[in-house]
């Protein structure tokens, strides 16, 4: 196989397995930090159930976006020698200050956050919370801001051997993209974690079990989708036209437009032939594109054919990545409004079919969060830095065999790791965080007598 | 900026970047030692408390790992673009290790009936971590093979003698770091269990130094000129004498000494060998081929990074301190977790 393919199926993969957890731990160390603000302030047991609960599960997706997380920081030397060599004065120190600012506020916080109750005041243990979830927005900051320049590349000059030089850090950093790919990828976060929590919350209501602790769960988790998903649903809107402006190749890809018109129609389904250069089995309204793009009845978009075909990216991929982002977007918009509904008529905790709803709405975020990223990645192709350096020229002097068996080490292990943490994940979650705050590590015989004193005195400090 | 300051920015990045290599090897290099000794343990509350003494540092330990690349990509991008294509299989055996080990870790805490697996696990990715870390080490002694600005050598180039010899070394290096944090952070029968294989951790730390020393200086021509240079390798000496000197002093305060002792004399130990590397590269990023004066990045981007190493790193250091002072004193077994159901612990 291609050297270059192999690479790149690699870096797809243990990428995408890596953004899973971010997408998780971000939405969550946020509602964590809410909860130990609320048990500071009001000393209610429930928050502190509920704060305990969810830190075992945190713990457990925070280590695996660590450990997969590293691979990426060392990945981006061993299999693409070229990009670091061409851009490492620019994406070095943007790495450089995720690895300072984020990192290290994260694993110096995180340790108080999971070990710390009990050892330091509610304050400074909700202090930890914040600083732990505060950590989360700049590691999503800085590598949003290395992608969003490798998408939309400002402030740096290449010289004669292809090195980029930076002329001006603030363009590097604030890229025409940047601020709308941040607040689309964290607000995707949190939408995805209030599902997360919501779903299990539910499953709890439709059980019977920790009746309160679930009820004030998925109380915060629908008001927070209720919020997020309407706005996220604007602000990809924003996202699409700023990539109309700046990256016209990938949003044709995205809306399967081949051909410059005005008044372009909104593809709601097709099969895109590259061959052909053109749609199949299209099902398509007319003008709505250009009206939700250029906010025109008639107004131009620009095509495929507007560049060279071999300067155009995998259009089915990005055609139909982007239609999946999109649909689950809808969807999780439609329970959102739903819940409220019911909550207005007063039958949220106990509307069974809602919580049915809900279980089934979890894990759509990930998936809508996968689909996000391929659609804007693999739309950028066959560039990696967009317009400047191609993917083909990014790549190591590394033998395509060892790759290969690096890769299929990683789907094994990936596979394995995901396998269990769900098997080990759904036996906490079943478990509910009444029974699991009370008994906090139950194998041990040494925690019986804490345990008891824990329960009969409430709340300690 | 003066052409004197102009001349010492290489060595100041090359200080910081070799800073944050020496705190991740103390740093990790001791929880690694605990996974190493995991397979020694005999009893079950024994692992327990070896793996909850490390349990609220470990990840932030393993920052440093993550801090030291991106540094050497934003830094001497050369060092990077080079010597990790150089060391593909290593670099990423030693990922899939760290990988398996931290999720062993986590998994380990939450499972009942396959803790043994996990502890298995737990130490195997220690085991292999620290060979890998060898090899790697072995092959920047060695060298690497570049053309046209680029590695140019082939897979396994970095499966040697030297490099095994390494790995056992770092092995030992760890085990011995670990028992050290054991006898001072545990108490009872696990601290008596970590002065016992403290003996076997030095001895086999010793010998491999030595066979480490000797290799090179028999392989690479370049490490033995710089190392027999008579009269300028006189100020040399001190450094493989401090070494001895250590382990000689661990060995005969394991039983007797403070119970900090140990541990504090084996992160000499390897910061002297630490020196000792330095003193075989000098100057050189990619060795033999890149220096640090040719390979440092832009100005500007050093200058962004600089800056931000310059606020941010003293508050990092300053709060990692206080991570560990937090959890100060001697572990019991059953600890973690279970501390938020202890209230009134000072």
């Amino acid at each position: 196989m291609d050297a270059v393919i192999v690479a790149r199926l690699q870096f797809a993969f243990t990428i995408g397995f890596h953004i899973l957890w971010p997408t998780f731990t971000i939405g969550l160390a946020g509602f964590l930090a809410l909860l130990s603000v609320l048990w500071w302030r009001t000393g209610r047991p429930v928050y502190r159930d509920l704060l305990r609960y969810w830190s075992r599960i945190f713990a457990l997706a925070f280590g695996m976006g660590v450990v997969t997380g590293l691979v990426l920081s060392y990945e981006i030397g061993t299999n693409w020698a070229g990009f670091s060599r061409a851009v490492s004065n620019v994406v070095g120190p943007l790495f450089a200050y995720e690895a300072l600012t984020a990192f290290f506020l994260e694993a110096g916080f995180i340790g108080i956050m999971l070990f710390g109750e009990g050892r330091v005041s509610r304050g400074a243990h909700a202090f930890a919370c914040c600083m732990v979830s505060l950590g989360t927005l700049l590691s999503a900051t800085w590598i949003i801001a290395a992608n969003s320049w490798m998408q939309t590349p400002a402030g740096a000059v290449a010289d004669a051997d292809g090195i980029y030089h930076v002329v001006d850090w603030w363009s590097v950093v604030f890229t025409a993209s940047f601020p709308y790919r941040l607040a689309h990828m964290v607000m995707a976060s949190f939408i995805t974690c209030s599902f997360v929590i919501a779903g299990v919350s539910c499953f709890h209501l439709w059980r019977g079990r920790h009746p309160e602790a679930s009820r004030i769960a998925l109380s915060l988790a629908m008001w927070m989708a209720l919020v997020l998903t309407p706005t996220q649903i604007l602000v990809g809107d924003m996202h699409g036209r700023n990539t109309l402006a700046h990256q016209p190749t990938k949003l044709a890809a995205m809306e399967g437009l081949w051909q410059t018109v005005r008044g372009a129609p909104m593809t709601l389904i097709a099969w895109p032939d590259m061959e052909q250069a053109r749609n199949l089995y299209a099902i398509e309204v007319p003008h709505v594109a250009s009206l939700y793009l250029t906010h025109s009845w008639s107004g131009e978009v620009q095509g495929l054919d507007a560049v060279p075909r071999e300067d155009w990216p995998n259009v089915p991929i990005v055609f139909f990545a982007f239609r999946i982002m999109v649909g689950i977007g809808v969807v999780l918009l439609a329970t959102a409004v739903t819940g409220a509904i019911l909550r207005l008529r007063g039958r949220l905790y106990t509307s069974r079919r809602f919580h049915f709803l809900a279980m089934g709405a979890a894990p759509l975020g990930f998936i809508a969060v996968l689909a996000g990223w391929t659609t804007t990645e693999a739309g950028r192709q066959p560039w990696v830095v967009y317009g400047a350096l191609r993917t083909a020229d990014a790549v190591s002097p590394v033998a395509a065999h060892a790759v290969l068996t690096s890769l299929l080490l990683f789907v094994l292990i990936y596979a394995a790791l995901l396998l269990i943490f769900l098997w080990v994940i759904a036996r906490l979650l079943l478990r509910g965080p009444a029974v699991l705050a009370a008994v906090a590590r139950p194998p041990e015989g040494v925690l019986a007598g804490a345990t008891a004193s824990a329960i009969a005195t409430g709340p300690g400090e | 900026m003066t052409a004197e300051m102009a001349a010492n920015l290489p060595v100041l990045f090359a200080a910081i970047v070799a800073f944050c290599v020496v705190v991740y090897v103390l740093a990790d290099g001791f929880d690694l030692g605990i996974g190493i000794l995991l397979l020694l343990a005999p009893r079950a509350s024994e692992r327990d408390a070896m793996l909850a003494s490390i349990e609220p540092v470990w990840d932030g330990n393993e920052t440093w790992l993550v801090m030291g690349g991106v540094l050497l990509l934003a830094t001497f991008p050369a060092g990077y673009y080079v010597l990790l294509p150089a060391f593909y299989l290593p670099i990423i055996f030693m990922l899939f290790a760290l990988i398996l080990r931290g999720v062993a870790f986590g998994f380990r805490q939450e499972s009942v009936g396959f803790r043994g697996i996990w502890e298995a696990v737990f130490a195997g990715g220690s085991v292999v971590a620290a060979l890998c870390q060898g090899f790697v080490l072995g092959g920047l002694i060695t060298g690497v093979t570049m053309r046209n600005g680029i590695f140019a050598g082939g897979t396994f180039d970095f499966f040697t003698l030297l490099g095994f010899a390494c790995g056992l070394g770092l092995l030992g290096g760890y085990a011995l770091l670990g028992a050290g944090w054991l006898i001072w952070r545990a108490d009872g029968q696990t601290q008596i269990f970590a002065r016992e294989v403290a003996h076997s951790a030095l001895l086999l730390t010793a010998a491999m130094m030595v066979v480490v020393s000797g290799l090179s200086a028999l392989l690479v021509p370049e490490v033995a000129a710089r190392w027999l240079d008579w009269p300028r390798s006189l100020w040399l000496v001190p450094a493989p004498l401090m070494a001895m000197a250590a382990l000689l002093i661990a060995w005969r305060r394991i039983w007797s000494g403070r119970d900090g002792l140990v541990f504090v004399m084996g992160l000499l130990v390897f910061a002297m060998g630490f020196v000792g590397l330095v003193v075989s590269l000098w100057p050189y990023v990619v060795p033999r081929h890149v220096t640090i004066w040719d390979g440092l990045a832009d100005r500007r981007s050093l200058a962004f990074v600089g800056f931000g190493v310059a606020c941010i790193m003293p508050i990092v250091l300053a709060y990692q301190a206080h991570a560990y002072w937090v959890f100060r004193g001697k572990v019991k077994p059953g600890e973690g977790y279970a501390a938020a159901t202890e209230p009134g612990e000072p």
